[in-house]
């Protein structure tokens, strides 16, 4: 299995490869290649022209700004995973970044290519849904920014234009002390999930629920914000029984199923994912009254 | 015979610098074998699920049929061939871990093994106090089908102790 021919482009600045994307026929950019350079290989994919982000260095970086968190797209997933900001603002994006593939391809792939790449079991797509984040990308025309909700226009598709290249992700953390958990379940480490479930809490000194976000990822054609279960669980104790009521959202969405995963047992699992992340984001909330019977 | 666009590019392999003519399109296990004779890199899957082409670039573990070989262009690879040569000099001539595997029956055939290799190097690096389940999610990218694992696991954790111990305060 080898790559088919094709033209290799490595521009220096952020600038040049707008142009390249801009003009060449038939491009691919090739971000950390941990999905795209598989594709290659088995040639599923036949560019004319690959523009590799490599010596961009602008667009490798983690910095603050006002409150919040910017990512830059050719952010290694193990700069992230290694982040202190990270693991002291973003807790939810420490704990998902640690399910993204395995410690070989964390160290190459970014988080710009998982996020163009939307797979739909894809840690990285659920955590920005989860965050409500901001993508930033940049065309010919100038910069475009992008909100979550609106980033996955269907399966493996990103609202991303023919002439744009994903330049980074805005995050606005929650406020310290609020609880945060990201579970999957796979057949083996590192597989694609066949469920993931992403939480945010917070809470009131008397254990009631003050603001809540539930993700479900790899059920559908891309992760599913479940603001009906998100919207029950504000105002409630939090319990055993708020928690089984919000997990029975997950249970209902359409999932997808395969030949070996049937839709059934994957909307289960969603079921299953989604009450042990609230329950783990639960624990881990500073300062809350105790858990109600 | 060429396909197609090629470049010259530079490598250090094991402490040797190589400049060669490539083809674009050549992942860096292929450059590694065929270009250089280190046939030792092995390639198991050529999409990045079996772990057997896993080298270190510049220190860090990675798939090399997951990179262009022009990727790699000013790179410090270590292969299989060089690990022997690192974190050392050792006494008897192989690198502890490549000892423990032979003490702990870590291989069989011997396919995986550089992956292997290369990889828990990586993270004993990183983590010099690894717990069993720590050891098992890092080779979780890494397929072998002779040890069942066990004797690989078992010789990660008995390096990790000796080093240890060779580096505590007396």
């Amino acid at each position: 299995m080898k790559p088919p021919a094709f033209s290799y482009h490595d521009p220096a600045t952020l600038a040049e490869a707008v142009a390249l994307v801009a003009t060449l026929d038939n491009a691919r950019v090739l971000s950390g290649g941990q999905s795209l350079m598989p594709m290659l290989n088995m040639r599923y994919v036949l560019p004319d022209h690959l523009i590799d982000l490599r010596r961009i260095s602008e667009l490798a970086h983690i910095r603050q700004s006002g409150g919040d968190i910017e990512i830059g797209g050719m952010t290694r997933q193990r700069d992230i995973e290694y982040s202190d900001l990270i693991a002291a603002k973003l807790p939810l994006l420490h704990e998902a970044i640690h399910w993204v593939g395995h410690r070989q391809t964390r160290n190459r792939g970014t988080i710009g290519g998982s996020l163009c790449h939307l797979d739909p079991a894809a840690e990285m797509v659920a955590t920005v849904v989860a965050f409500d984040a901001t993508l930033i990308a940049q065309g010919p025309s100038g910069v475009r920014e992008i909100a979550a909700s609106d980033w996955t226009l269907g399966y493996m598709t990103p609202s991303l234009a023919p002439d744009e290249i994903l330049t980074g992700v805005r995050f606005t953390p929650w406020p310290d002390g609020h609880g945060a958990a990201f579970v999957e379940f796979a057949r083996r480490h590192g597989d694609f999930a066949i469920a993931s479930a992403a939480a945010m809490l917070t809470a009131d000194g008397a254990g009631r629920i003050t603001r809540a976000v539930l993700t479900i990822g790899g059920v559908g054609p891309a992760p599913v914000r479940l603001t009906e279960a998100e919207q029950g669980l504000v105002g409630q104790l939090a319990n055993e029984t708020a928690f089984a009521a919000a997990a029975r959202h997950a249970a209902a969405i359409e999932a997808i199923g395969d030949a070996l995963v049937p839709a059934e047992y994957r909307a289960h699992l969603a079921g299953v994912m989604a009450k042990r992340a609230l329950a783990k984001a639960w624990s881990r909330i500073d300062g809350k009254g105790k858990l109600a019977a | 015979m060429s396909w197609g666009e090629s470049r010259t590019i530079t490598l250090t392999v094991n402490g040797t610098s190589y400049t060669r003519e490539v083809e674009v399109r050549f992942h860096l296990a292929d450059v590694l074998r065929h270009e250089l004779g280190l046939t030792g890199t092995h390639l198991g899957c050529e999409h990045g699920v079996c772990g057997a082409c896993t080298v270190l670039i510049n220190g860090r573990s990675a798939r090399s049929c997951l990179m262009l070989a022009v990727q790699a262009d000013g790179a410090e690879i270590t292969t299989i061939e060089g690990i022997a040569d690192i974190d050392g000099p050792h006494a008897g001539g192989l690198h502890p871990l490549q000892e423990a595997f032979r003490e702990f029956h870590g291989l069989q055939c011997g396919f995986c093994t550089p992956g292997m290799l290369t990889t828990l190097i990586e993270l004993l690096r990183d983590n010099p106090a690894p717990t069993e389940e720590e050891v098992r999610i890092a080779i979780s990218g890494n397929l072998c089908r002779c040890t069942g694992y066990q004797g690989i696991v078992d010789a990660a954790l008995a390096t990790a102790k000796n080093l240890r111990e060779a580096t505590a305060p007396a």
